[in-house]
Formats: structure tokens, sequence, C-alpha cells
């Protein structure tokens, strides 16, 4: 803690006017961060309530408690609300907001107007989603494959299917301010190799945003369309090829995948940086393996298709840039791990987060490698080993790195301090009901129970059992942070401008910052996590 | 740059004019670099049915207008002239002829849609929009003569794999459509902010950054027009 006395700025952003239209028309973009975050957690605990309801389900063999077509409307409605609404804009839209001009030192993003639009488009898809969700629900999946979204399903496809369409407008603008801001915003001195690494992961992040979604955005237009007029792309009655719609969806929906976890990557470095008092063990590596995984990531759909009459040359190419992939990948874990090595580590919550996304997506990305065998992945696919994959990397990974920027980056945000043991504590239980509720799902898909179903032979019903209760201590431990971070809101203790005895020039500036971020345009003349030579605060 | 920081245009989180200026080009650049991949679904797709039923779709092209649609092509890159001509005024400061420019652009953008419509309106008669009512009648040009007509099923496939050709054809000029009507819309509104005097030789890029969305446009129908109407010609 800084010695200095700690106090709550008398004019910050959170001050600059009350009313519902300071926040409803505000351009700052600190508060639209604000926005985001409420609108995220509200649909993050709406594709958790479905989350609910399908371990409800499984923890019995028979398929009693919601019937088979219930079951595929909870499994869908669950994967489109955490992907498109929560998950891809849960960084980048809230931390990324909130941080991308405060840490080059600029006053707002270059384009503000279009970063509010951005939220609207945002809650105006979610709100075609949710009421596609009241009408009844969609069962397509969330992949929506053809020919059954466009002929055979009976349920609000075109809905969902336009909020996913106009919400991925949000997310485009989104990656273009940010692609903007870095490129023209930066304070002086402020050079591309000294800028902190979470930029870095949100510039990759927002070129796959860029170049992916309007690719999705075409694609679900293509569904709509040839169901709505029974125009024909993907019909094979008509000549047409489902497997096409396999390829154009997961040339956005694989790179999604780095959309969401190269933000929490980003967070991850800056954590281990600030909470190891060192610079981050080959920045350049770390910053380049960004830049990698976002392009690598545009070459790798392909392995999504090993078992949908793709050609075995293709999944042979597709199978070997998969594994290229994690190249970049476990550069970032060394490195993280390196820095750590020698450091003086502080064991503060946000610190259990980072260690947390380290393991976790370690066995998400290790596992990753088997499914991107082409002969191990028929085994696999389309059992719960897939469903256990990717949730160690969206939830152990994402959720972990954004839960752990939230508490590093919350005293910035809000000004005050959170309790640190209930912090630990539930950064505790997430850790080991994530484990209970995803491990087993491992070796439920390698036994071979398939995924989206709701019933299961009975010998499989002690693993689900398991995975059940570790999804109930992992609901618990999501709503503990809700309660202290919404009641250090205002009961919290002052936390001053740098809590953290961190180095970045958000630590600079007060807590909350004021409207224009600086109370004097930074001029930047060292590199970043320059614990070496900044830092003279003692702890 | 201190002496333009009190730019009325000048918005509060840029230092200068300049930067302002290179922000908001560089946001059009990245935007037009997602419509690249917006439409670059469509060609894939385009390419990949045209690959596997060439047939189907040179039959199926022959069935469009090619005088209205190089009518048409002409209409728009004339707008495209006038499109730069206006940003050429913009940056010369000349009011007048930036509103005449931006006048005649709304015109040819708008002939160009009646024509489409035109187009649309002849489909529509000949039962070419696809779904339950589509009709399609295969003509064995005269040039094929020692071709024999081919088994029912065979003319029944081709017919199958037209549709997909119309399909390609209305939504890939559908979007291009809605895109004009968007540009439509933006001149409009800098036809609103040249009237108003926004604009000056000082401060002209949202005309620059319009007129760069405009030629976009007009690219992509450069694509369009050869790929859609113009397959196959050579054969009769």
């Amino acid at each position: 803690m800084s010695t200095g006395t700690v106090f709550m700025p008398p004019r910050h952003y959170l001050n600059d006017g009350y009313g519902i239209r300071s926040w409803l028309l505000t351009r700052d973009h600190k508060r639209i961060a604000l926005l985001y975050l409420a609108a995220v957690t509200l649909f993050f605990f709406v594709g958790g309530a479905f989350a609910v309801l399908i371990r409800l389900e499984l923890a019995t063999p028979a398929g009693d408690f919601v019937s088979d077509e219930t079951y595929n409307k909870l499994f869908t409605m669950h994967g489109v609300m955490m992907v498109f609404f929560f998950l891809i804009p849960s960084i980048p839209a809230t931390l990324g907001n909130f941080l991308v001009p405060i840490m080059i030192g600029a006053k707002d993003l270059a384009l503000p107007k279009l970063n509010l639009a951005s939220w609207y488009i945002y809650i105006l898809g979610g709100l075609f989603t949710l009421y596609a969700l009241i009408a009844g629900g969609v069962d397509t999946g969330w992949t929506f494959y053809t020919p059954f979204s466009t002929v055979s399903s009976t349920t609000n496809v075109i809905p969902t299917a336009l909020g996913i369409f106009i919400t991925g407008f949000s997310s485009i603008l989104t990656g273009l301010n940010f692609i903007v801001t870095i490129h023209r915003m930066r304070a002086p001195g402020m050079t591309w190799f000294r800028m902190p690494l979470f930029l870095w992961s949100m510039y990759a992040t927002s070129l796959i945003m860029v170049l992916g979604t309007p690719v999705l955005a075409i694609t679900i237009l293509l569904v709509a369309v040839e169901r709505l007029f029974h125009f024909g792309f993907f019909d094979p009655r008509l000549g047409g090829d489902p497997v096409l719609f396999q390829h154009l969806f997961w040339f956005y929906s694989h790179p999604a995948v780095y959309i969401m976890v190269l933000p929490s990557m980003g967070v991850v470095s800056e954590l281990v940086a600030a909470f190891c008092r060192k610079q981050v063990f080959g920045y350049g590596f770390v910053a380049f393996a960004s830049v990698a995984i976002a392009v690598l990531g545009f070459l790798v759909w392909g392995h999504h298709m090993f078992v949908a009459g793709q050609s075995v040359y293709s999944a042979l190419i597709f199978s070997a840039l998969s594994f290229l992939v994690a190249i970049p990948s476990a550069v970032k874990v060394f490195n993280w791990t390196a820095t750590m090595y020698r450091g003086s580590v502080s064991w503060q919550t946000p610190m259990l987060y980072a260690i947390g996304f380290i393991g976790l997506f370690t066995i998400g990305g290790l596992t990753g490698l088997f499914l991107a065998s082409v002969g191990l992945d028929v085994h696999v696919t389309d059992t719960y080993f897939i469903i256990a994959h990717f949730h160690y990397i969206m939830v152990g990974g994402t959720l972990m790195g954004y839960l752990g920027g939230l508490h590093y980056w919350w005293p910035k945000i809000s000004g005050r301090l959170y309790n640190e043991f209930l912090a630990k504590l539930s950064a505790g239980i997430i850790f080991l009901g994530f484990n209970l509720t995803f491990f087993p799902q491992f070796i439920l898909g390698y036994l071979g129970m398939p995924r989206r179903y709701h019933a299961y032979p009975p010998e499989f019903q002690v693993l689900n059992v398991l995975s059940s209760a570790g999804a109930s201590i992992l609901g618990v431990g999501y709503l503990i942070p809700m309660l202290y971070l919404m009641w250090s809101l205002r009961y919290g203790k002052l936390a001053g401008s740098n809590p953290w005895g961190a180095v970045g020039l958000e630590w600079t500036t007060t807590s909350p910052p004021p409207t224009e971020n600086f109370a004097e345009s930074p001029v930047v003349t060292w590199d970043a996590y320059d614990y070496q030579t900044t830092v003279t605060v003692e702890s | 740059m201190p002496d333009v920081t009190h730019h009325p245009a000048l918005a509060h989180q840029f230092d200068s004019l300049a930067q302002q200026s290179e922000a908001t080009t560089l946001g059009m650049w990245v935007f037009l670099v997602t419509e690249v991949l917006f439409f670059g679904g469509l060609f894939a797709t385009y390419a990949i049915y045209r690959g596997w039923y060439p047939d189907a779709f040179a039959a199926a092209s022959h069935e469009l207008d090619v005088t209205l649609g190089a009518i048409n092509t002409a209409v728009l890159i004339t707008s495209s002239l006038t499109m730069a001509l206006a940003v050429h005024a913009a940056q010369l400061g000349q009011r007048k002829a930036l509103m005449v420019f931006l006048a005649v652009t709304m015109i040819l953008g708008a002939a160009f849609l009646g024509i489409k419509s035109v187009e649309y309106y002849h489909k529509f008669v000949e039962h070419h929009i696809p779904g339950p009512s589509f009709q399609f009648e295969i003509r064995i040009s005269p040039n094929d003569g020692g071709n024999p007509p081919g088994k029912l099923a065979d003319v029944e496939l081709l017919k199958a794999h037209v549709q997909i050709f119309f399909s390609l054809y209305f939504v890939m000029t559908g979007l291009h459509a809605v895109h004009m009507v968007i540009g439509i819309g933006i001149m409009l509104v800098m036809l609103w902010l040249a009237w108003r005097g926004t604009i000056t030789d000082e401060y002209y890029s949202p005309i620059e950054i319009s007129g760069l969305y405009w030629h976009f446009v007009d690219i992509v129908w450069i694509f369009l027009f050869p790929l859609l109407y113009l397959i196959g010609r050579h054969a009769h």
C-alpha cells in the first residue's frame, strides 16, 4: 500500500453528472464500460441459469426433469447467451473500454459516439435474443447447422439469428475503435513496444473482431434468407452444400475462441507483472504471440469438421495448422511462468485468478491438441470431451482472466477496495467448483458420452453427479463476488491512486479517474513494467 | 498545431484536426475491410457453386439483362467521378460546387437503384425469384445443335442449380443496393453539412470518408457485374 494519504478525488467520472441521461447518452469510455459491465453481467446470469437447468437434468440418467425438446433449447440458449452476449464482449467491452485509452495516455477512444452506438447495438441484439427466449426458445445449438436451422427446426431461429447478426456489429465497432485508438491516440513517447501487453492482446483481438465477425454476419444472414424466403444456399435439394455453411460459420467461430481468450491472456500478463514486481519475461515474444494467435486462428477452422465430409488432405493440413497455434500459446504460458520465477510474488486475489488461468488454460490448450489430431478427434467428436475442453478454455481461461482483471482494476474503476478475504475465498471456490464440474466431463467424453442428450446410460451417473455438484459450487463462487463488489461500491475502504503499487499509466491517475483521464496529458519515457527503475513506493 | 485547437469541429479527445482526420480516415478504412470480408463470404459461396455448376450458372446468367446492367455500370462509374470531384471541391473550399457534385452523385445513385428495380420487376414477372413459385425454361441454344437435350433428371438438376444462382444474384445485388441506399443517406447528411457551412477547406474529412465508402460500393458492383451478367457470353 502506498504510504501517502488515500483520498477520494473531489471530481471524477462517476460524479460528473448523475441523471439517467448522463449515463445513457454518455460518450465517456469509462461510463460506457460500466454500461457494458452491467449488460454482460445480466447476460452471464441468464446464460448461467440455463447451465443450472442443464446440470439439474443431467443429475439423473433418465430424462425426467425436462423433455428432450426443452433440453435442446436449454443448451442452445446457454451457448448463445454465453458465447455471443457474455464471452465475446466480456473483457474487450468492459475492461478494454475502460483501460485502452487510459493505458495509452489518451482522453478517450478515438470514436466515442461509435463506442456508445456499439452498446446500443449490443442491447438491441440482446433484446431480439431475449425475445426469442420468451417466445419459446430455439433448439438448433449455438452453431445453427443447416439444414436443421433452415428447414427442419420449428423454433425461433430467425429472431435469434437476427440478435446475433446485430450484436456482431457492436463487436465490429468496438474492434474498429480500438484499432484506430491504438494507432492514432497514443501519448507522446508511448511507442508500440512500450505499450502494456494488455494493449497488444486488445489489438490482436480487435483484428479478429474486424476480420471475422463480418463473415459470421453474412453467414447468419444467408441462413435467415434461406429460412424466410426459401432461397437456396445450403439446401441439398437444390444442390447446395450444408458443409459450406460449416466452413463459413467456423471461419468466424474458431477465431472467435481467440476473441474470447486473447483478452484474458492480456489481463494475465498485467497481473503476473504487477504481482511479481517484474517485467514480463520476453515482452516482445508475448506481444507477437498475441498477433500470431490472431493470424493462425484464421487458418484452423477445418478442425471442427474432421467428421463432416471434408477431404483427408484438407483435414491433415488443418490438423497441422492447428498444432501450430500451440506454439504462441505455449510461449505465453512459459513466459508467464518465467516471469514468476524469482519474482517477489504476492498472493493477492487477482494473482490467484492469474495462476488459476495459467493452470486451467494449459489443460484446455493441451486437450485442444488431442482434438487437433485427426484420429483421436474422430473418437471424441461430439462427446463431453469437447465440452470439457472448450469450457476449460472459455470458463477456465476467459472467465478466470475476466474476474482476475475485474478484481485488479476494480479499485481503479470504483475508487474503493473490496473485502480481500471474501475475494480470496471465492477465487478458491471458483477454482475448486470449476474443476469438479468439468474434469469429470473429460472422462465422460472419453468413455463415449455424447453431448446434447438429456438422458444417458446409468453407468455415467457418478461422474455426472460430481459434475452437477461442482456446478453448484461454481454457482456460489460467482455469486459471492457479485455481492462483495456491490457492497464495496458504498462501504469499501478508499483505494487511492495505486493500491497495488503497480506501474502503468492507469495507476498514475486518481481512482476513480477524472472524465478526461489525466490532469495533464502524460509523456512516457519508460518501458512497460519498469519495476526496476520506476517503483520507489514501499509496500 | 496550437493554432487550430479551438476549431469548432475538433472533438475533445483529439489534440489537432490533423490527428482527428487521420483517425476518422483510418476508421473508415478499417470499416471497409470489414465490408470486404462481409461481401467476401458471398463471393466465396459464389465461387464454389460456380465451380461446381458452371452450366447452370451460364444458363441462368443469360436471363439477366446485360444492357441494363451495363448502363448501371456506367451510371455508377460516373457517380464515382462526381464523388471524387465533390471531395476535390471540398478540399478547395468551393461550397457551391461541392453541393452540386454531391447532389449529382445522389441522383446517379438513385438512377442506379431505379434501373435495378426495373430489373428486379422483370425477374419477378418471369418467376425467377427462388422459392416455391420459381420457374425456369432451359433454352437449348441453336449453337449447341449437336448436343442432345439430356435426360429429364439432368434438366431438373440444372433447374435446381439455377435457383442457387438466382439466390446468390438477389442477395448479392440486394445487399449492394442496401449499401447504395445507405450511401445516398450519407450523401444527404453531407449535403446538409455543406449547406450549413460546416465543411471548409480546413475540415473536410467527412466528405473524404464518405467518398471512400461510395467508391467502395461502386467497386463491389464492378465485381458483381461480370460475375453475374457476363458468364459464358463468349460461347454464343
